[in-house]
């Protein structure tokens, strides 16, 4: 029989709350120790105890990332979603269970391979703590994949001894519960499978890091003195990462005081005027948030967006619309976050795709604020905010000095015959503006959400309202210029792909699957809100673009046919959003069909 | 109203405070607000406390919502940065100034629609984290800038400048901040400048939370016979429970009130808040008993007013947290990045 390495997709049944997530974990971070790309997915409830959860890894010599559909080993530990679990198996895939108890008759499958485990039964008279014996129910078919598999054995129990560190009494258990499970492997089953793992190299310098955990740390580096939140699945874990990081990293050396400041707010409505609040105020601040957040911020966002007001917003979105699918993952707040709040309004959006870009892109939205005196919004999500992903490691320049932006100190003023608040001195529709508390005399202006002069002095004049709304769009374009621009790969095909953020991930994957069948497409990665010159240009040079989002209503084609009122026909929506990662198969299937459907050419047929 | 604008020039003779600076120069632009509405008066009262008190007119922030109330930031302290935000936020926008930039003076204006209807719940955050700063809300029972609906501070059979009795309980702001950890509680009347002078000045220096509502009459559509909050109707049924006399810190505490009448507050910054009790059974450093008084009154149809709870050794919410003495916002690089070589142990730490 012939053997396959590094290439299957493995998942976990458990319980929420029953302990499962720590040897999941382990068994990721330790294909990962041997150089295997892997990427992870928690499947959660909006539950805290109880229901089912799932655990998955893709694993993956070529190193694609994305989610492919269709299981290949099931650990099945929760009794409640067997049948379904059962189902998810690929044909000739494998079944791990517990076989204290006999698997139910009916859920017998002809094309699958039983693997049962009597892990109860083996660890009664190991643990007398049932809470014992149920935890290490975890570590015991951790310690039985690894002779499955061949998952190097020192790699793991390694791992114990790190993560136990200080509590000497835990390790010797853990590693017997997992001996417990590989002797059982090794000495009743058929290991190792033929599904296995071997050392690799692919995965080189990278980490291992959620993208929350990279924005909180970007944050911190970034120079973030203000943070305020509510929480809200899934993007609390970015305020907790910058609060974990800057106990550590932001502690004045002397004093042993804090140089930061984080507050829970009541809401968002709050959390949302302490950031601009701290921003008129002169602290670079940023909040946290998820769609229903967007929501409830959109007034403060448009008085930000009206009155200038730096200021920076993480939305880890999530299955919408109203509560939605608070734990499963979309990208469907695109336009909400470009249009926010009432009147004419539109923001900067930045869309990471990476732990690595996440860090990045906290940093650079703290200057882009700064710069353009307006609140900038990054889009993540839950794929990408809350599971651990396969990341180039981050990077600081030393020499690197953060961007204030026009900021007038007092001497600046003592130089200066004539401030306004609003004037475009520079042409470039940014006006200079000043800290409370810089000057006795000079320098001081009013701050309001309604219409001004250049020189901040509230006005109905028409005329004045209109040259603020056009400077406005003039600060538009220059900001057009300093966001982050699109990636774009091509080789002169006609036809095109469009994507952002996460799903990015499987795209290197669909481009491989679409290849053999002749279809090659130059691709462009959107990376920011307002599109650069180089996405108009991708838009002009070809003929067929598919957009490829996670959303029902291809919110970022609605975008692009609005902001340059492009053919509508030519932008080919590619849409998934069952809450689940889109995956290359999809993208795949749908590009495909749609070239079978249309009879577009393909390169093969080309030459 | 008058729309005629200020002269440039001051009169040569007005009086010089400690720092050099006339009145004139704690003055902001011309109200907008109905001729005789009480929250010009509240205005006047903070630009007379300030120049008394010879702070630096541009060391504030003035920070409001919307409303009537929250137009006048405009009408004091020009040289100072304001911000006029969004209805019932000023506590959020100012809670986030505040951890800018903890070395200026922050007042917020509001009212009783910002601070009760909309806005009631940053109210009570804002109170409970113990923000630095003096929060006057211009308590007039009704909407102005709409045309006079009833807000949530209206007492319930009050009527309405058409003759419509309010129907609903009031919300009573100032026993709200007592339950909630306010530091300083205060009530005042925009027509009682001797009494409300020497507590925003209180307020100004204390540490903390400190929240003054003003009772401030709406000439325009809550100033008839049969409202609760018109000048008439407050002038006969107030009640002062504590006169405050406030005295900076080089001033000499002269004793012109009879002993055992006054007590003496010391500030944290050295000053002393003299406390004027004409009610001996009051005691303005006892919660709950304030509470008690306030409601106990209100029943009996009297508004207490005066400063009814004060304790000066409250932590605000920065040393609550912790935080660096020195503003965050003047904080750079060398304060608030890690650098590269900390970056390269926190990459290990996730392989």
């Amino acid at each position: 029989m012939s053997v396959s390495y590094n290439d299957f997709v493995i998942r976990f049944a458990n319980v929420n709350g029953s302990g499962s997530a720590s040897a999941n974990g382990m068994f990721a971070k330790a294909l990962f120790r041997m150089g295997i790309p892997v990427a992870t997915r928690n499947i959660f409830p909006s539950n805290i105890q109880g229901l089912p959860t799932w655990f998955e890894v893709r694993v993956s010599e070529q190193g694609y990332l994305g989610r492919r559909e269709g299981v290949d080993i099931m650990v099945a530990m929760n009794a409640e979603t067997l049948v379904e679990d059962v189902a998810s198996l690929k044909p000739g895939g494998y079944l791990l269970y517990d076989n204290s108890k006999p698997l139910a008759k009916t859920l017998r499958r002809d094309d699958i391979n039983e693997i049962g485990i009597p892990i109860a039964t083996m660890l009664l008279p190991q643990f007398s703590d049932p809470k014992q014996r149920s935890l290490f129910k975890n570590i015991t078919y951790l310690g039985a994949l690894a002779g499955l598999l061949n998952i190097e054995f020192d790699v793991i129990t390694g791992m114990v001894s790190t993560q136990y560190k200080g509590k000497d009494d835990l390790i010797e258990p853990n590693i017997r519960a997992l001996e417990i499970g590989r002797q059982y492997a090794v000495d009743y089953l058929a290991a190792p499978l033929p599904i296995q793992v071997r050392r690799s190299d692919q995965v080189g310098d990278r980490i291992m890091v959620e993208g929350n955990m990279a924005a909180g740390l970007g944050s911190v580096y970034g120079g973030a003195t203000v943070c305020a939140w509510y929480p809200i699945t899934p993007s609390t874990s970015v305020a907790e990462a910058f609060e974990l990081h800057a106990n550590r990293l932001r502690i004045d050396r002397d004093s042993g005081q804090k140089n930061f400041a984080i507050i829970q707010a009541e809401d968002e409505l709050a959390a949302i005027g302490m950031v601009i609040g701290a921003g008129w105020n002169g602290a670079r601040s940023f909040t946290a948030t998820s769609g229903p957040g967007v929501s409830l911020m959109s007034e403060f966002l448009g008085l930000a967006y009206f009155a200038e007001i730096p200021a920076v917003l993480w939305d880890i979105q999530r299955a919408g619309p109203s509560t939605g699918m608070p734990t499963r993952t979309q990208q469907s707040d695109v336009l909400a976050a470009a249009y926010a709040s009432h009147g004419d309004t539109k923001h900067p959006v930045l869309f990471p795709a990476t732990p690595k870009e996440c860090f990045d892109f906290a940093a650079d939205a703290l200057d882009l604020a700064d710069r353009l005196q307006t609140p900038i919004l990054v889009l993540s999500d839950l794929e990408l905010g809350m599971n651990d992903s396969l990341s180039e490691p981050f990077e600081w320049d030393d020499a690197r000095r953060y961007d204030r932006g026009k900021v007038l100190d007092a001497d600046d003023l003592d130089k200066m015959e004539v401030f306004g608040r609003y004037l475009d001195v520079d042409g470039d529709g940014i006006g200079f503006r000043t800290y409370p508390g810089t000057h006795p005399e000079k320098g001081a202006f009013f701050t309001r959400g309604t219409s001004r002069d250049e020189f901040a002095a509230y006005t109905e004049s028409e005329e004045a309202y209109q040259r603020n709304m056009e400077r406005l769009l003039k600060k538009w374009e220059t900001a057009a210029t300093l966001v982050p621009q699109a990636e774009i790969e091509g080789t002169g095909n006609s036809v095109g792909v469009m994507y952002y953020g996460t799903t990015a991930t499987p795209m290197p994957e669909a481009l491989d699957l679409l290849a053999p069948e002749g279809i090659q497409m130059d691709a462009c990665r959107i990376r920011a809100f307002p599109f650069g010159a180089n996405v108009r240009d991708f838009i002009g040079q070809h003929d067929v673009i598919f957009v490829v989002e996670q959303n029902r209503d291809a919110q970022m084609r609605t975008l692009l046919i609005n902001e340059f009122d492009c053919d509508p026909n030519k932008l080919v929506p590619v849409t998934y959003y069952a809450g689940m990662s889109i995956s290359a198969d999809f993208i795949h299937r749908h590009i495909s069909e749609y070239y079978q459907a249309n009879k577009l050419p393909r390169l093969t047929e080309v030459q | 109203m008058t729309f005629v604008a200020k002269p440039r020039t001051h009169h040569p003779n007005l009086p010089l405070n400690e720092i050099g600076l006339t009145r004139r120069d704690y003055e902001g632009s011309v109200s907008t607000l109905c001729a005789g509405c009480g929250h010009d008066s509240v205005s006047a009262a903070i630009v007379q406390a300030c120049a008394e008190l010879s702070l630096p007119p541009h060391r504030f922030a003035k920070v409001s919502g919307i409303g009537c109330s929250s137009k006048t930031p405009s009408y004091f302290l020009n040289k100072s940065h304001g911000f006029n935000s969004v209805h019932g936020r000023m506590p959020s926008v100012a809670t986030g100034a505040n951890l800018a930039n903890r070395d200026l003076y922050c007042i917020g204006v509001s009212g009783d629609g910002d601070s009760a209807s909309i806005g009631l719940g940053q109210f009570a955050h804002i109170v409970r984290r113990r923000i630095n700063m003096l929060y006057i809300v211009d308590n007039n029972g009704t909407y102005g800038l709409t045309k006079g609906q009833f807000s949530a501070t209206n007492d319930k059979g009050s009527t309405s400048k058409k003759g419509v009795p309010n129907l609903y309980e009031p919300i009573d702001l100032v026993s709200l901040a007592l339950q909630i950890g306010a530091s300083f509680v205060a009530r005042s009347f925009s027509g009682d400048k001797r009494q409300l002078v020497p507590l925003i000045q209180a307020g100004l220096r204390h540490q903390g939370m400190a929240f003054i509502d003003v009772i401030s009459p709406c000439v325009a559509f809550n100033n008839h016979q049969g409202s609760t909050k018109s000048y008439d109707h407050v002038r006969n049924h107030s009640l002062n429970v504590v006169d405050a006399d406030y005295i900076p810190i080089n001033e000499e505490i002269t004793a012109d009130y009879p002993p055992g009448t006054t007590e003496e507050v010391r500030m944290p910054d050295g000053s002393t808040l003299r406390l004027h009790k004409t009610d001996n059974d009051y005691d303005p450093h006892d919660r709950v008993g304030a509470l008690n008084y306030v409601q106990r009154r209100a029943e009996e149809g009297e508004t207490v007013t005066g400063l009814l709870y004060v304790d000066p050794d409250a932590a605000d919410c920065h040393e609550i947290m912790d935080t660096v003495h020195r503003p965050l916002n003047e904080l750079g690089e060398a304060e608030l990045c890690p650098g590269s070589k900390a970056l390269a142990a926190i990459n290990q730490s996730f392989r």
